[in-house]
Parts: structure tokens; C-alpha cells; sequence
């Protein structure tokens, strides 16, 4: 199989000036939609296909504007309103919005763009706009970079529409890289695959002569730890997303590792190593080869998690019996249990805002995704199925997605996502069986 | 007496814990005997022959859920195997250590490794020289069984002691 360069596509960013036709000033105070733990009525919004300024932009023109209404639906907080229902439409981006077309139609937002192609590059401006009162929310943002990322600068205006709006960052111009899944359960081929968050732009990363297992971005996205077969044994491998090549970290003989997750910091790499049947937490300086031994008990200490400050480290255990959840300092030492719940938790991942700490729970034969505040307390189940694991959080830490497995011999596995409030459930779309997925942080 | 044999195995396997420091094999040249893909090697009906090791001596033990403990049973067919490999010098072997699907990732290959762990340690209690017995664990991503039940957890939970040639093959 040959690996082919993956394309890294780079996106220049300037401010447009704000809107000159000077409207009249918001009366209700600026459209806003607060996300509560509560059901939310999904804020209703319009997106005309985008402004084609040169006859090479008209093949992007309406797709730009599909990726946008697609990103903000799948949110669960926005609800698009099809053109059908538009009365209104925007040819000329710079023109004044005639704001009682979309007011008719209760549209709350409206997102116009427009998009200009020339040699090989292709420039995305947008703006939104409150329609109730008529003001440009922010100011107008221009994108341009190569036209193979076009997908990337509609990522970039849903990111910006959902951040205006919601007040918190957005999560669309992100990646997400997993294992690709083919064959039947006992004789599973796997690979390692990288595509946009939404499923788009599918590129693998490894073929599936080996095993591999659980892939976890580096803090910038740049490289992507996984677990590989490919000497027989499980071990660590780090691998440069851009050129596409790999190499071992840990190849101690005799011991097997897994389970790695990169310090904040980028440079060390937290994991599992088994000797002598026993499995327990260790630290990896990349550069220096230098190795810190976490934990020492003849228990399984494993799926280890940095706080985003990088000061702690959330695990798993079953030095009480069954697994469950424990933090201590990023250095070893003193161990608290956070997870008191019936049932065995495992796999847990910090949230990117630190507040949170998602997990596996299994109770009653089931398996949950379910996240818990860092003290343990305020434990909230998300799903339930024969096989959810493996949460990965959203870069904005609103959306967990996991594997989702299958019941029975045809038994498969793919990758769901859901809001964490335990709202809109949905499966991501991938061209074979998926597993392991791990979130992005959301590109420059 | 048999019991208590037995029991001194174990004890002898806890005293061993500590210096399973094998020297290594290497993995290349190693060839896998008796694994369902390479199929087997030799007639079942020579008792040298790793095919006997497989059908007749039973390379394979089972484990409760979340255990890695070696039932009587299991006893009984780690004698047998160890028996075989102290007949039969130039054989090394790998014991691969696995999980039924009802797990979490991580913890069940933690689990296969305990398993598999376990039963090495009992060969070399029972005198196989340890650098012969490398240990690996395939988790939950290797079943033999592929329904959803039971019957085929039960066939999943499993260490399987894999025959390789040694250095005259």
C-alpha cells in the first residue's frame, strides 16, 4: 500500500470591514443561545448557498453553504430552515440584507457568503447576522488557502456562526483519527484512519497486516500515538500525521505497552507497560527516552488521562476488586478514588476544559458512556448499549464521541457522537467498521 | 499427594514471580506451529509432534470471567504441557493471553496478559526453563467464538500455549 503525503491544507485568515450599511442597533441585546444541561429549543437559522464571484467558484458556491447548515444541525443546538421555505436571496454579498424576507420565516440567523476561485485557491468570505434585530454578529471574516480545502473554510464559518452564538468555542474544523474496521469478528483487519470530524475526507494511515489500537492525537494534531502488533507484541508507536511515517517508543523486551495519551506539554507520553503479567502506569520522555514508573501495585493500572493543566493523571484500577476510577499527581504519589458507583468504570479521558471526566461504565451488562465531575460526584449516564467505549471529547468539550459495538456473530463496531448533556445521539458516518476514535483540537 | 504437589507448584510459581526475566527468542524466525493459520505440524498419533501437543496434551486453558486463577482442570493440562516441553527441548512456545468482548479495551488485554502470565509461570513452576515461554496478550481482539453469549465467552476467556521451532527448527 503506498502511503501518499496527506494534505495539510493551511488557511490564511483576514477581518472584513465591519458592515457598512448601518443598521439599526440590537433592542433585545445580541442573539444568544445559552446552552444549559436542559432540552433546548434548536435555534432556527438560514444559509443561502454562497455568493459565486468568479464562474470557477460556482461548483463550491452551494456546497460551502450545505457543509455550514450540516455542521450547525448536527450540533443539535441550531435547526436549519431549507431554502425552499427562503423568500429572500443574497446574490450580492456586499448589498444590504433585506432582514423582513427572513424575518418571515423566522429565521433567528442568517449566514450569507460568498466564495471567489483563482488558481488553485479558493477565498471564502461570510458574514451573520441577527435577523430579529438586524446587526452583523462580529465582523465578517475572509479564508483562503488551496480549493482541495474548501470543506476546512466551511468548517471555519460553522465554527465561527456557533461561537458568535452559542459563546463558546466551536468544534467543526477538527479531525478525527480511529481504527478502520473490515472483516468478520473473528478475524478482524485493522487500520489506522484519519478523516474530518463530520466523516468526510477519509486517508489511512496504516494497512492492516497488524493490529492496532487506540490512536491519540498529540496536543497541536501533529502526531497521533497508537498501539501496533507489528512485532507480535503490542507496543507504542508515534506517528508524524503529515509525512506519514512512524516509529517505535517502547520496545522494552519482554513487556508489552498500550495505552498511551500525550502531557499537554506535547513532549512526554503517559501509557501502560505489563511485566511479568503485571500491568501498571509509566511516563515516556519522547526526546530523551527517559522513563518514570507512575504506579506499583500488583494490580491492573491502566487508561491513563492528563488534566489539561497537566498536574494529574485520571486511571483505571482493580486494586479494589473491580476497575475504577482514580487520580493522582502527574509524578506518581498519593492515589484518590473518584468513582463509587455500582458497576466497573474504565477508560477515562479529562475533558478539555477540565471541569469533566468522561468514562465506560459497565453495570447490569450493560455498557454506558457517562462523564462525572473530577470529584466524582454529579455521575451522569449518556447512553446505554450491549457496547459503547472509549469517549473521546470534542475540542470545545460539548461533544463526546465513542465506539459503538454490535450484539451476536455479525456484531460490528462504528463511532457515535453525543452532546454531553446526553442530547442528540448520533452515528458518524465511516466507509467500514470504525473503533477508537480520538478528537482533534481544532486546526489553526 | 497429588494435591499437595499441585500446591507446591503454585507456591513455587509465586517464588518465581520475581526473576521471569527471560532471555529472549527472536521473533522472526519463529515459526507457529500449531496456530489455526499455519495449521499442524507432524501427525497427531507421534507424541513429539506438536499436532499431539495440540489435540492429545490440550494447548489451551480457560479462564472464569475477570480470573486469571488456573482451575484444577487447567492444572492438570499445564502438567501435561509441561511435561510435553521438558520431552521435547527444541520447542519454544509463546502463550497468548485472551478475553471475552465483555470488557473495555485496555482492561481486558491487562487481563490476557495476567492469563497468559499465569500459565507461564505454572510451565516454569513445573521445571520449563523460562526462556523458552514468552507471554503475549491479545485482549478482546482476537475470539475464537464470535456469538454473544456465554457458550462463546466461555471459549474466549482462554490462554493458548503456541509452539514455535527453536534454533534447529
Amino acid at each position: 500500500m503506498t502511503m501518499m503525503r496527506l494534505a495539510v491544507f493551511l488557511l490564511t485568515l483576514v477581518f472584513l470591514p465591519i458592515f457598512a450599511a448601518g443598521q439599526s442597533l440590537a433592542q433585545n441585546g445580541p442573539l444568544r443561545l445559552e446552552i444549559t444541561e436542559g432540552v433546548i429549543e434548536p435555534m432556527p437559522f438560514a444559509v443561502p448557498d454562497f455568493v459565486a464571484e468568479n464562474t470557477e467558484a460556482q461548483q463550491y458556491a452551494a456546497n460551502l453553504a450545505r457543509v455550514v447548515a450540516s455542521d450547525l444541525t448536527g450540533s443539535g443546538l441550531f435547526r436549519e430552515i431549507p431554502a425552499q421555505a427562503h423568500i429572500g436571496k443574497i446574490t450580492d454579498f456586499g448589498a444590504a440584507v433585506q432582514f423582513a424576507d427572513w424575518r418571515a420565516i423566522n429565521a433567528a440567523a442568517l449566514i450569507s457568503g460568498a466564495a471567489t476561485v483563482s488558481g488553485g485557491n479558493i477565498t471564502v468570505k461570510f458574514r451573520v447576522y441577527d435577523v430579529v434585530s438586524g446587526a452583523e454578529l462580529g465582523n465578517g471574516l475572509r479564508f483562503s488557502g488551496p480549493v482541495e480545502g474548501w470543506r476546512r473554510m466551511a468548517h471555519k464559518v460553522a465554527d465561527a456562526v456557533y461561537s458568535r452564538i452559542t459563546g463558546e468555542g466551536g468544534y467543526f474544523d477538527s479531525r478525527v483519527v480511529f481504527v478502520s474496521e473490515s472483516g468478520p469478528k473473528n478475524d478482524r483487519r485493522k487500520r489506522l484512519a484519519i478523516m474530518d470530524y463530520d466523516g468526510a475526507n477519509v486517508q489511512y494511515l496504516t494497512d492492516s497486516n497488524a493490529i492496532v489500537l487506540a490512536p491519540r492525537f498529540s496536543p497541536t494534531g501533529d502526531r497521533v500515538l497508537y498501539t501496533s502488533y507489528e512485532t507480535g507484541s503490542p507496543r507504542i508507536y508515534v506517528l508524524d500525521v503529515g509525512r506519514v511515517q512512524r516509529r517505535v517508543l517502547e520496545q522494552q523486551p519482554g513487556t508489552m505497552s498500550f495505552a498511551p495519551r500525550f502531557a499537554p506539554d506535547g513532549r512526554t507520553v503517559v501509557f501502560s507497560l505489563t511485566e511479568g503479567g503485571n500491568t501498571d502506569i509509566y511516563t515516556l520522555n519522547i526526546a530523551s527516552g527517559q522513563r518514570q514508573r507512575l504506579t506499583r501495585a500488583p494490580s491492573i493500572e491502566t487508561a491513563p488521562s492528563y488534566s489539561p493543566d497537566g498536574k494529574f493523571v485520571v486511571f483505571e484500577s482493580d486494586r479494589s476488586g473491580t476497575q475504577q476510577l482514580y487520580i493522582m499527581p502527574a509524578t506518581g504519589g498519593e492515589v484518590r478514588r473518584i468513582s463509587y458507583g455500582e458497576g466497573r468504570y474504565g477508560t477515562p479521558v479529562w475533558s478539555p476544559r477540565g471541569d469533566l471526566i468522561a468514562f465506560t461504565k459497565q453495570s447490569k451488562g450493560r455498557f454506558h458512556i457517562g462523564v462525572m465531575r473530577t470529584d466524582g460526584s454529579e455521575e451522569r449516564l449518556l447512553t446505554a448499549s450491549f457496547l459503547d467505549e472509549g469517549p473521546t471529547w470534542s475540542p470545545n468539550g460539548r461533544v463526546i464521541m465513542f465506539t459503538r459495538e454490535t450484539r451476536g456473530a455479525t456484531g460490528r463496531a462504528s463511532l457515535y457522537s453525543v452532546d454531553v448533556s446526553g442530547r442528540n445521539l448520533r452515528p458518524v458516518s465511516t466507509p467500514d467498521g470504525a473503533s477508537d476514535p480520538a478528537w482533534s483540537p481544532l486546526q489553526p | 499427594m497429588i494435591t499437595l504437589a499441585r500446591t507446591a507448584a503454585l507456591c513455587a510459581c509465586f517464588a518465581l514471580t520475581a526473576c521471569t526475566n527471560a532471555n529472549r527468542f527472536d521473533d522472526t524466525n519463529a515459526v507457529d506451529l500449531n496456530s489455526a493459520q499455519t495449521g499442524l505440524a507432524g501427525s497427531p498419533s507421534d507424541p513429539a509432534s506438536p499436532a499431539y501437543f495440540q489435540q492429545t496434551v490440550g494447548d489451551r486453558v480457560l479462564f472464569a470471567v475477570d480470573e486469571s486463577t488456573l482451575s484444577r482442570n487447567n492444572q492438570l493440562v499445564l502438567e501435561a504441557q509441561a511435561n510435553w516441553l521438558l520431552a521435547n527441548p527444541d520447542y519454544f512456545a509463546t502463550i497468548e493471553g485472551h478475553a471475552d468482548e465483555q470488557g473495555t479495551r485496555e482492561y481486558n488485554l491487562a487481563l490476557g496478559a495476567r492469563r497468559a502470565n499465569a500459565v507461564r509461570e505454572y510451565l516454569v513452576a513445573r521445571g520449563v526453563a523460562g526462556g523458552r515461554l514468552e507471554t503475549v496478550s491479545f485482549g478482546k481482539e482476537r475470539p475464537i467464538e464470535i456469538c454473544s453469549e456465554e457458550a462463546c465467552y466461555t471459549k474466549n476467556r482462554r490462554a493458548v500455549t503456541v509452539l514455535s521451532a527453536g534454533a534447529q527448527g
